[in-house]
């Protein structure tokens, strides 16, 4: 059975597989063609911890193919949880479906999710663990907008440390030759393991040496709870903060990214700016979600 | 001259070779206990040429299974294990890491789920670099060293 649990299960070309279907998806995902492959299938969504976002993409992809979907809400998934285990619920709950989703606070639960389930798991993030489907609706945002998925140069802004975002990011593009740029404050950088990853691939550098040179800008929130200090948060995370003045520096054709949701650490004046893709990249995730959801079900 | 450190026995395991301090956690990892049956021994910071200490433990009327005996390794990478029949030995080899071990390590990471209240043992990926053992957690990926620290 095929469950999607982390990032580093997928070997290079299943990556590559995933992302020539969900293009082949887009259409339908548009609305502009109807494909409903997934008829008379049931998805699961079984949320421990609330993320709308995640879920409202999934239940778009699923219906975009024809299938219905049942939802867990946070609320009652945390009711069953304190009744039963989650193995329990697992159990039961793969018996009334064809797929899960599963959203979780503890690390490694969707893969424990998996071992006790009879229909495939798709993680849709555990804890500070793992959230394989944003990796591959980041990597499919790279290679549509970019028209290529190696040879670029992609900065990765901001929280460094503890984004699973950009962890399971860097995972993945190791799998493809690109100059990796590490733009954060320094006690916000990347763990010495995730550097070891990249093996020399990855550089630290500062937001106005590399503006120029970027095909990708990736940036990704830093978060208050990090700082003990209010206004050492403020002066930090003002100095990572991506404004127009900024932009204007990028070369044509570079794009900038983000996970979703922002705060303020894009200027809504980029919004309107060409570089801008975040918007498309939350768009991606609906045929990204519909190419697995077809791949772990039929 | 062999110096004899616990009495010879006529049937059983011996496991030699553990570092120093560490003959308790052996006995720990093969599930040893007061309601073991077998009689065992220890001695503890025996004079080793090779170690400069060691420990022993001596396990009577028991041959451990090879499998059982190279959990060992994670704590104890150089131990020799000798079969004695009939106060020969009998077979002698060294413990060989296990590439998994299940049930026996601790995950550090308290958010980890096989630290919750599921129906869930630990799993461990663990390999040697040089004279260091790391083990990866199946669940969550987190890293150990010093294994010694993370015995359930
Ligand atoms: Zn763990």
């Amino acid at each position: 059975m095929k469950h999607l649990i982390s990032i580093d299960d997928l070997s290079k070309d299943e990556i590559i597989g995933i992302l020539d279907k969900a293009e082949d998806f887009e259409d339908v995902a548009l609305g502009l063609r109807s494909c409903k492959i997934l008829e008379g299938k049931i998805l699961a969504n079984l949320f421990f911890e609330p993320s709308t976002r995640t879920r409202i993409s999934f239940e778009t992809a699923m219906k975009r193919l024809g299938g219905e979907v049942v939802n867990v809400s946070a609320q009652e998934a945390s009711s069953m949880a304190k009744g039963e285990t989650l193995a329990d619920t697992v159990r039961v709950i793969s018996n009334y479906c064809d797929a899960i989703v599963i959203r979780h606070f503890l690390e490694g639960a969707a893969r424990f999710a998996a071992e006790n389930s009879s229909v495939p798991v798709i993680n849709a993030g555990d804890g500070a663990g793992q959230h394989p489907t944003q990796t591959l609706l980041d990597l499919y945002t790279i290679r549509k907008e970019c028209r290529r998925l190696e040879g670029l140069t992609i900065a990765l802004v901001g929280d460094l440390k503890y984004s699973r975002t950009i962890h399971s990011l860097i995972k993945a593009l190791k799998l493809f030759k690109n100059k990796i740029y590490l733009v954060s404050p320094e006690i916000l950088a990347l763990p010495e393991e995730f550097l070891e990853e990249l093996d020399g691939n990855a550089e630290k550098a500062k937001l106005e040496d590399i503006i120029e040179s970027v095909d990708v800008l990736y940036v990704t929130r830093i978060q208050k709870e990090r700082f003990l200090d209010e206004e050492e948060y403020r002066r930090v995370a003002g100095s990572y903060r991506i404004t127009p003045e900024i932009v204007s520096r990028m070369k044509d054709g570079a794009i900038i990214l983000h996970p979703l949701p922002r705060v303020d650490e894009i200027d809504v004046r980029v919004d309107s700016m060409r570089q801008a893709r975040y918007f498309k990249q939350a768009f991606y995730g609906v045929p990204v979600r519909m190419a697995i959801l077809s791949e772990v079900m039929l | 001259m062999k110096e004899l450190v616990i009495s010879k026995i006529r049937e059983g395991t011996v496991i030699d070779h553990i570092p120093a301090g560490r003959a308790i956690l052996v006995l720990k990892i093969l599930g040893i206990n007061e309601k073991t049956k077998e009689t065992v021994s220890m001695a503890l910071n025996v004079t080793s040429k090779k170690m400069g200490k060691k420990d022993i433990v001596k396990v009577e009327g028991l041959f451990i299974k090879e499998e059982e005996l190279n959990k060992i390794a994670l704590i104890a990478p150089n131990a020799t294990i000798n079969l004695i029949k009939d106060y020969e030995i009998e077979k002698k080899f060294k413990v060989k890491l296990p590439e998994v071990v299940r049930g026996i390590l601790r995950c550090p990471n308290r958010m980890c789920i096989s630290n919750s209240r599921e129906p869930i043992s630990s799993i461990f990926y663990v390999r040697a670099e040089g004279d260091e053992v790391f083990a990866k957690c199946h669940y969550c990926g987190r890293k150990i060293k010093d294994l010694s620290q993370y015995l359930l």
